[in-house]
């Protein structure tokens, strides 16, 4: 593609809403010849990041966890992005800027998308060592650096002692900092200068739960605070924060080691005012409501850009202005519409919500309050004065009716208003059918209630996933996700796509609903469970699930009586059939540990059975090309060296990778070795929905790629960080975090619940992930279940694995001790003995590999150079 | 277990049932593998207790697995699973259900009888 008859846009700033610009521009395809060439000019030396989730940073610690959309953008032809290049100058009248780089760019259309820098109050001080603000990625990675620096600088004292941190500010911005303070370790206080924190968000009440809430994670609010200055200690280092004389707590001083300003933030329009373009009244780039300035060829988006007098530091109105802009470029007519300011955090652990007038400053306006001190739970619904419209809200503590009150904004809310208010705060509940088309359901991405209808009506979606990946609903700060899903469920019904959880012809109910009903009636074959749950005789897809739900519930043999009819091939034989129906033998290695003899036995019945040989990922060995009748040879010669099956061919745990940890590594805080081995001895065996991982690092830098397993755990110096729900395979997705600084047996706990949780309530084939992100509540919810017990049913999980722990055999032993088992690995039921004659192989890098067809049809015809290595032709040697 | 030897008598006149094994030797509904006249064959004895032979060979992958199959019903079609790719044939005819018309993945048919206990089988028979 040429670019020649383009014309440029140069886009300064590459945060999130250039970010969303360019996606825009991308998406309408006007990216193109004829079109547009864009090139963005990123002061920052990154490509554009989820600022939104920086906080995750902490506990993420990979930048790639932040990274934006769609991959690939960025190599999209016709776009350029330079990064750690800013500009410096506009000239207006040549329409081109000048770069730090000392390049010159033309343009003939210029997009000022560089967003704000926190603001520092002008007090004494606050360019000591010690004194941050929160903005980019650098500023919290030097952060972190610093805590962790004088984290162990305190700790080698002779009276050590933890960081003590403060915070100016507490708003949305300042809470969050504490909140990655404390996950730091750090002893943090928060200093307001408003009588309470979060003073835009809200009320007085609000406030107040917020701070109980707060307060009782550990933090220190100073609300009606002021900070006056900062000095240093004697090493030149932040040391104490002096307060205003005459704050209301009578605050005087804070002894301090670090100090992070998040005080607000201010627009960065200098390059705007430098080169003469007007400024809105508090600030920021002032742009009409279609965002240009008044210097036609030039624009500004995001959080710089003053729309009619205000500015906005939310990226939703960001990116409802990238939005209008690409609409412009392409000659559209889009407009700024009144902005959504809804927010809904997560700070702390804590619920905070607040949306539409949220300080009922309507005429007449109502509020309808629901507060539970002990609980610290605060809920304000702010009506019309007739109480019927909903203006308005604020929630604290329990913001779980918060993605199905939004939309409702400006809308009459039907029956009993207060009904939303109490604890079981009816979630979607009355609201998706009477759900406007025009009500907004996602507000990061601007999606409306008909757009997720329109998705299942017309664009054939049928389940969450392709509705998100169609209409960009929930995948950004996910809030919506619990009403979009029912959305989809309300429309699927109507549409008369039966939703059907039904696991096949044979059974209506699902996987999780059948094992309810073995569980509950403690009926342990098959045949009676199709005559009295289902019909026929079953299929490939019911036989084996009902055989893993059995087995997870009694724990009997693999090939006992029936339950052998049930068993996919993998199964059957216990182990991995392959591309020429011949097997692979992987024995269990527990964390990847094994001896210089347990090599060498695995080594010599590799050599004597003729094996093709190869490491997996879980650090384990896989044998490949055993014939069916060869297994039980195979496998008595593993057993007697000390091997067990490794249930490489079952929906079952599969590994627990470790790295070499603490016994052996400079860097390992923990022994991730000795845990991985005991977990993997512990889950063995453990029949499941899908295959499972799980992964265990001896430190922070992750070098057994923990978080991409279904369940990860990575030492802390204070114990156990438990991530779930990582995968590899087809949708990578990295584990998120569930508890912090476990100890070593509340860890396995935990995890054993989590564990038996999933095996009871997954779908068929759905891992851990996708389990994750369908199940009710999400994240939040198995959190609740596996650390609070919030069901009820925690001991009932522990009974479970106590179970499972206790009945483990090895199936491999079992099966070598039983000649009726034995008789299954027959090759043929008449000659027992003799092997496939069509198997065929070759010599490759010193190793056997099955032919391919063109080899065999030239060996057929006497052409063949290859050697035949296996097969009836080669003597196999038996034990 | 009664196993008998495969036939391998090239006499015209013989007989063209192979007896294979025992009936009590066929687990209902898992399959076997059987040589007859050099060719391999799969076995499966049902739940109603008839017995049906199709080939071994899976069309969609040339492996010789279809003994190893999940058997079970499709409405009221007795079938058996291929383990490599999960195509579905039908037992009694060894058309595949996922792609009816294609007569390259139907799997020959044997007939089958039972005879003093033990199961015999006979050459394949030319398709319907
Ligand atoms: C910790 C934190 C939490 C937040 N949480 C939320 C939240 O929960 N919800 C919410 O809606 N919003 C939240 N925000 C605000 C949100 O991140 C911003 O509204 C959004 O990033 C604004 O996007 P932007 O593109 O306008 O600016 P930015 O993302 O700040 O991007 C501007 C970019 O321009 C670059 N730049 C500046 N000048 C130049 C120049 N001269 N040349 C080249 N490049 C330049 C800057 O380096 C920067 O990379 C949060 C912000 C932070 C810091």
């Amino acid at each position: 593609m040429t670019f020649a008859d383009c014309r440029q846009l140069v886009v300064v700033g590459g945060g999130m809403v250039a970010h969303r610009l360019v996606e825009a521009l991308v998406d309408r395809g006007a990216v193109a010849e004829g079109g547009w060439q864009v090139t963005v000019l990123a002061e920052e030396p990154r490509a554009p990041y989820d600022r939104v989730a920086l906080t995750s940073y902490f506990s993420g610690r990979d930048p790639d966890d932040l990274s934006l959309g769609q991959p690939g953008l960025w190599d999209t032809p016709g776009v350029q992005l330079r990064r750690g290049e800013a500009v410096t100058a506009i000239d207006r009248d040549a329409r081109r800027v000048t770069t730090s780089a000392g390049r010159e760019v033309g343009y003939d259309a210029l997009v000022l998308a560089t967003g704000s820098s926190a603001f520092v109050p002008p007090v004494g001080g606050r360019d000591l060592s010690g004194c941050f603000v929160y903005r980019t990625v650098d500023d919290v990675a030097a952060l972190r650096q610093f805590v962790a620096d004088a984290a162990a600088r305190l700790q080698g004292r002779r009276t050590p002692r933890r960081v003590v941190g403060a915070v100016v500010g507490g708003g949305l911005l300042g809470l969050e900092a504490a909140g990655a303070l404390t996950a730091l370790g750090v002893d943090t206080h928060v200093v307001e200068f408003a009588p309470r924190l979060m003073p835009l968000q809200v009320d007085e009440g609000g406030g107040e739960a917020l701070a109980r809430l707060v307060g009782a994670l550990g933090v220190q609010v100073h609300a009606g605070t002021a900070t006056a200055r900062l000095t240093a200690g004697r090493d030149g280092r932040v040391a104490r924060m002096h307060a205003a004389e005459g704050s209301a707590a009578g605050l005087d001083h804070l002894d301090v080691d670090v100090v992070v300003f998040a005080a607000g933030v201010r627009p960065r329009d200098e390059l705007a005012r430098a080169c003469g373009l007007a400024v809105g009244p508090r600030g920021g780039i002032a742009v009409d409501t279609t965002c240009r300035t008044e210097d036609p060829a030039i624009w500004a988006v995001g959080e710089v850009a003053s729309v009619a007098g205000r500015t906005y530091g939310l990226v939703a109105p960001g990116y409802t202005m990238a939005e209008i802009v690409a609409d412009r470029l392409l000659g559209g007519a889009a407009e700024f519409p009144d902005p959504d300011l809804s927010t809904k955090l997560k700070l702390l652990g804590v619920d905070v919500a607040s949306f539409g007038d949220a300080f009922g400053t309507a005429p007449g306006a109502l509020s309808v309050v629901y507060g539970d001190p002990v609980a610290g739970v605060y809920k304000k619904l702010v009506l019309s004065d007739d109480a019927r419209t909903l203006l308005g809200g604020i929630l604290v503590g329990d913001a779980g009716a918060y993605a199905a009150l939004r939309p409702m904004v400006g809308r009459e809310l039907g029956g009993d208003p207060a009904a939303w208010l109490l604890p079981e705060g009816a979630e979607g509940g009355p609201v998706t059918a009477g759900l406007p088309d025009d009500a907004a359901v996602c507000s990061c991405n601007n999606v409306s209630a008909g757009a997720i209808r329109d998705a299942v009506r017309c664009d054939g979606c049928t389940d969450l996933g392709a509705v998100k990946a169609c209409t960009r609903a929930g995948t950004s700060c996910g809030s919506c996700l619990p009403l979009v899903k029912k959305l989809v469920g309300t429309e699927l019904e109507a549409a008369g796509v039966a939703v059907s959880t039904a696991l096949c012809e044979h059974f209506d109910v699902s996987r999780a609903q059948l094992f309810d009903i073995v569980r509950v009636t403690g009926i342990s074959s098959f045949s009676e469970l199709v005559d009295r749950y289902g019909r026929g005789r079953g299929c490939d897809i019911c036989k084996p699930v009902v055989a893993s739900v059995l087995a997870s519930l009694d724990g009997r043999h693999v090939l006992d009586g029936e339950r052998a009819t049930l068993q996919d091939t993998n199964d059957h034989v216990m182990a991995n059939i392959q591309k020429d129906g011949t097997y692979s033998v992987v024995p269990r290695i527990p964390g990847g540990e094994v001896t210089p003899e347990g090599l060498i036995a695995i080594g010599e019945v590799a050599r004597d059975f003729g094996l093709y040989t190869k490491i997996t990922g879980g650090q384990r060995i896989d044998l490949f090309g055993a014939r069916v009748e060869l297994l039980p040879a195979i496998w008595q010669r593993l057993v007697d060296a000390g091997f067990e099956s490794g249930h490489a061919y079952g929906k079952a745990l599969r590994t627990v990778k470790s790295c070499v940890g603490s016994t052996w590594c400079r860097y390992g805080v923990q022994d991730s070795v000795a845990l991985a081995v005991a977990l993997e001895l512990r889950y063995r065996g453990l029949r499941s929905p899908h295959k499972i991982k799980l992964g265990v690092s001896g430190c922070a830098r992750e070098c057994a790629e923990a978080r991409g397993k279904d369940v990860g755990v990575i030492a802390t110096d204070k114990g156990w960080n438990l991530y779930v729900g990582g995968n590899g395979g087809f949708t990578p997705r990295h584990a998120r975090l569930l508890a912090e600084d476990l100890d070593t047996a509340t860890l396995v706990r935990t995890i054993d619940r989590f564990l038996v949780y999933y095996v009871r309530t997954a779908d068929r084939l759905q891992r851990t992930a996708p389990w994750l992100e369908e199940i009710e509540g999400g994240l939040d919810h198995v959190r609740a279940v596996v650390l609070d017990d919030s069901l009820g049913i925690a001991a009932d999980l522990d009974a479970a694995m106590a179970a499972h722990v206790e009945g483990y055999t090895d199936e491999w032993r079992a099966t070598l001790e039983d000649p009726e088992k034995l008789r299954r690995f027959a090759s043929f039921v008449n000659a027992p003995d003799s092997p496939d004659p069509s198997l065929a192989y070759v010599v490759e890098r010193g190793q056997p590999r099955p032919m391919t067809a063109d080899e065999r049809a030239d060996d057929a015809t006497g052409r063949s150079g290859a050697v035949l290595v296996a097969g009836p032709r080669l003597e196999v040697l038996h034990p | 277990m009664t196993t008998l030897a495969p036939s391998a008598d090239a006499d015209p006149d013989a007989s063209p049932w192979t007896p294979v094994c025992a009936v009590a030797d066929l687990q209902p509904e898992r399959g076997v593998a059987a040589l007859v006249d050099g060719r391999q064959v799969a076995l499966f004895r049902l739940f109603d207790g008839s017995v049906h032979a199709v080939g071994h060979r899976d069309p969609f992958s040339a492996a010789y697995v279809i003994a190893r199959g999940i058997v079970g019903t499709r409405g009221e079609v007795p079938t058996v699973a291929s383990p490599m790719y999960k195509q579905v044939f039908d037992l009694r005819t060894g058309v595949c259900l996922d792609a009816p018309d294609d007569a390259a993945v139907r799997l020959p048919v044997h007939a089958v009888r039972l005879r003093e206990g033990l199961v015999e089988v006979g050459p394949p028979l030319a398709s319907r």
